[in-house]
C-alpha cells in the first residue's frame, strides 16, 4: 500500500430505533383532563402539599406519590419569559414571539408555553394570562390544546406571590 | 480501611410489562420498602446516592434525572449516575465510602426494557464504526458463543437445558421471579431452536423492574442497629470489545475479579451469576472454580428474569438476603455488562457480627 490514502472523517451509520413510550400512570391522568379541557394539577393528600403540573407521579420535594388531584384554572401568572426570534419547526406562530414560565392559579410551579396577543415589548413578570383554546373538536392528549395564552385586564402579582395564588384566582 | 456493610435490600417484582408506570412510579414503592427496611425517611438520611440505569431502553434522553424525583432531593443531596448495572453504582459508593467522603450510601438501579426491542437496543452498545452499524443483536453474538462452546466439545445442549430447568425450578422459591415452573431438561430440549443454538428458553426474557440497596461503614450499621453483611471484597475488570480477539469459550475477567475480590480465601457457600444465557451460567462457573459445595443461583438467576441495569445489584441482594436469613455464611455475586460477558464484577459478602 504505497499510494496514499484519503483521511475518512466521516462514516454514516444511522441509528433507527422503535419504541412504545409511556408516560406513566400520573400523566396519563393528567392527560386524560387535559383532553377534556380541564388543567390538572397533583399533590401528595396533605394540607399544604405542593401542586405540580405537569405531573409526573412524585412530588420531588419528599419523593412521595402524588395521589390527589387538583383541578387548577387557566388563568396564569407570568413567572418568566424570553422573546424567540427563531422559529418553531412545525408551529404556525412566527417570531418574535414568547415563551414563558407561567404558574397556574391554584399550582405552584410553573409550566412553559406560549403568549401571544401581546405587545412582546410589554410582557412583564407578574403579569395576568389566560389560556387561548383551541376549538374543542381539536382537543387530544396534549398541551397544545392551549394555543397560546393572552393578558388579561387584572393587576399585576406581586413578586412574592407568584406561585401562591389560589385557585380561585387574584384580586389584586 | 473501612469494612462496609449492606443493610437494606428491596426490588419490586420481576416483570414482562410495567405497564403504564414510568421510570420515577416504578422505583418510589421499592426506595419506599428500602428506607422503612433501614429505618429511615429518605435519601435526605444517607450521605450519598448512586443510581444505575440506560437511556436507550425507555428511548428517552437524560431519563435518569426523573429518578431523582423519587428520592426527596430538596435540600440537595450528594447523587451520582452510572450509564451501567447499579452493581457499578454500588463500586462507585462503596469508593465513596473508603475515601471517608461518606459513612452510608443508597444505590439503585432500574430499567423498563418492554418499550423497546431489546436484543436490538443493545446492538448499539458495540463498537460504533463496525459492529453497531451492522446491527448485531446480543442473541445472535450469544449464540455465536453457544456455538463455539458446543463444537469445542465443552458444553452439550443437555447441559444448557439442565442450567435451564434449575433456574425454574429455583425461581418457584423466587417471589419476584418473571420465569418458574417445574420444567425439565427434556421439556427444554424439546423446544425448537430460537436462534440456534438457543432455544427461547437459554435466553433470560425481556423484563421491567427497579431494585435498591442501602449500604454503609460497619460502624453506622451497628449503630442502627440493623443485621447486615459486610462486602469482604469487590472488584471488576473488563475484556476488549473486539470479539474476535476474546476467548469466548473463558471468562477471565471475571476469574480476575474474583481473585482480586478475595473469593479464594474461604468457602463459597452460594454464588449468585448474572448469566443472561443458560451456556455462560457454565462459563462462570468454571472461570470461578465453583463446584458443588456453592450453590448456584438459588433464586433462579436472571433466566427467570432481567432486570437491565438492576440485575447486577440484584444478585449482590440475592446473596445478602441469604446471609442475613442465616442460610449462607459467605457468598459471591456476580455482574456482567457488554457483548459475551465482557465486562465482570465480584463481590464477595461474609456475615457480619450480629447477623
Amino acid at each position: 500500500m504505497s499510494e496514499e490514502q484519503d483521511v475518512v472523517t466521516v462514516i454514516q451509520a444511522p441509528i433507527y430505533l422503535k419504541y412504545n413510550f409511556t408516560a406513566g400512570a400520573a400523566p396519563a391522568r393528567f392527560l386524560t383532563q387535559l383532553k377534556k379541557g380541564k388543567l390538572t394539577g397533583q399533590c401528595r393528600d396533605e394540607p399544604g402539599a405542593p401542586v405540580y403540573i405537569p405531573p409526573r407521579g412524585s412530588c420531588p420535594a419528599t419523593g412521595k406519590p402524588t395521589e390527589k388531584e387538583v383541578e387548577l384554572s387557566d388563568k396564569a401568572t407570568v413567572q418568566s419569559f424570553t422573546i424567540v426570534h427563531i422559529p418553531i419547526p412545525g408551529n404556525a406562530i412566527q417570531p418574535p414571539f414568547i415563551v414563558a414560565n407561567l404558574v397556574a392559579d391554584g399550582a405552584n410551579i410553573s409550566f412553559i408555553h406560549l403568549m401571544s396577543e401581546c405587545v412582546n415589548e410589554e410582557v412583564h413578570i407578574g403579569q395576568r394570562v389566560q389560556a387561548v383554546w383551541k376549538p374543542e373538536a381539536e382537543w387530544d392528549y396534549a398541551m397544545d390544546n392551549i394555543k397560546y395564552f393572552k393578558p388579561i385586564d387584572e393587576p399585576d402579582v406581586p413578586p412574592e406571590q407568584i406561585g401562591k395564588l389560589p385557585v380561585t384566582g387574584w384580586e389584586g | 480501611m473501612r469494612d462496609i456493610a449492606i443493610c437494606a435490600y428491596q426490588q419490586t417484582d420481576i416483570v414482562s410489562d410495567a405497564g403504564a408506570q414510568n421510570e420515577v412510579e416504578l422505583i418510589m414503592p421499592v426506595l419506599g420498602r428500602t428506607f422503612a427496611q433501614a429505618g429511615i425517611n429518605n435519601a435526605q438520611d444517607v450521605d450519598f446516592v448512586c443510581s444505575g440505569s440506560c437511556d436507550y431502553l425507555q428511548g428517552a434522553a437524560f431519563a435518569f434525572v426523573l429518578g431523582v424525583d423519587a428520592l426527596g432531593a430538596v435540600p440537595p443531596i450528594k447523587e451520582s449516575h452510572v450509564e451501567m448495572d447499579a452493581a457499578w453504582a454500588l463500586y462507585e459508593a462503596i469508593l465513596k465510602i473508603r475515601m471517608g467522603h461518606a459513612n452510608s450510601a443508597l444505590v439503585y438501579g432500574f430499567g423498563k426494557s418492554s418499550p423497546g426491542e431489546l436484543p436490538i437496543v443493545l446492538s448499539q452498545q458495540l463498537d460504533p464504526y463496525y459492529l453497531a452499524p451492522l446491527w448485531v443483536d446480543s442473541i445472535s453474538l450469544a449464540a455465536l458463543q453457544a456455538r463455539l462452546m458446543l463444537e469445542q466439545g465443552l458444553i452439550t445442549e443437555r447441559d444448557m437445558a439442565e442450567v435451564v430447568s434449575r433456574s425454574r425450578r429455583n425461581a418457584r422459591n423466587n417471589p419476584h421471579a418473571q420465569l418458574k415452573g417445574d420444567i425439565s431438561p427434556e421439556d427444554v430440549l424439546a423446544e425448537e431452536t430460537y436462534v440456534s443454538p438457543l432455544r427461547k428458553s437459554d435466553c433470560c426474557p425481556v423484563s421491567d423492574g427497579a431494585c435498591a440497596m442501602i449500604i454503609a461503614t460497619v460502624d453506622q450499621a451497628q449503630a442502627w442497629g440493623l443485621p447486615y453483611a459486610v462486602i469482604s471484597g469487590i472488584d471488576h475488570c473488563i475484556e476488549t470489545h473486539n470479539l474476535g480477539m476474546r476467548d469466548l469459550t473463558d471468562s477471565v475477567s471475571t476469574r480476575m475479579a474474583a481473585n482480586h475480590a478475595g473469593m479464594n480465601a474461604g468457602k463459597v457457600d452460594v454464588a449468585e451469576l448474572y448469566a443472561p444465557f443458560s451456556h455462560q451460567e457454565l462459563i462462570l462457573t468454571r472461570a470461578l472454580g465453583l463446584d458443588a459445595e456453592t450453590q448456584v443461583n438459588p433464586s433462579g438467576g436472571v433466566l427467570a428474569g432481567n432486570l437491565m441495569m438492576a440485575s447486577g445489584l440484584s444478585r449482590i441482594g440475592e446473596v445478602f438476603n441469604r446471609i442475613v436469613n442465616g442460610e449462607a455464611q459467605r457468598g459471591i455475586a456476580h455482574a456482567t455488562s457488554g457483548p459475551c460477558l465482557q465486562h465482570n464484577l465480584v463481590a464477595v459478602l461474609e456475615k457480619g457480627e450480629n447477623a
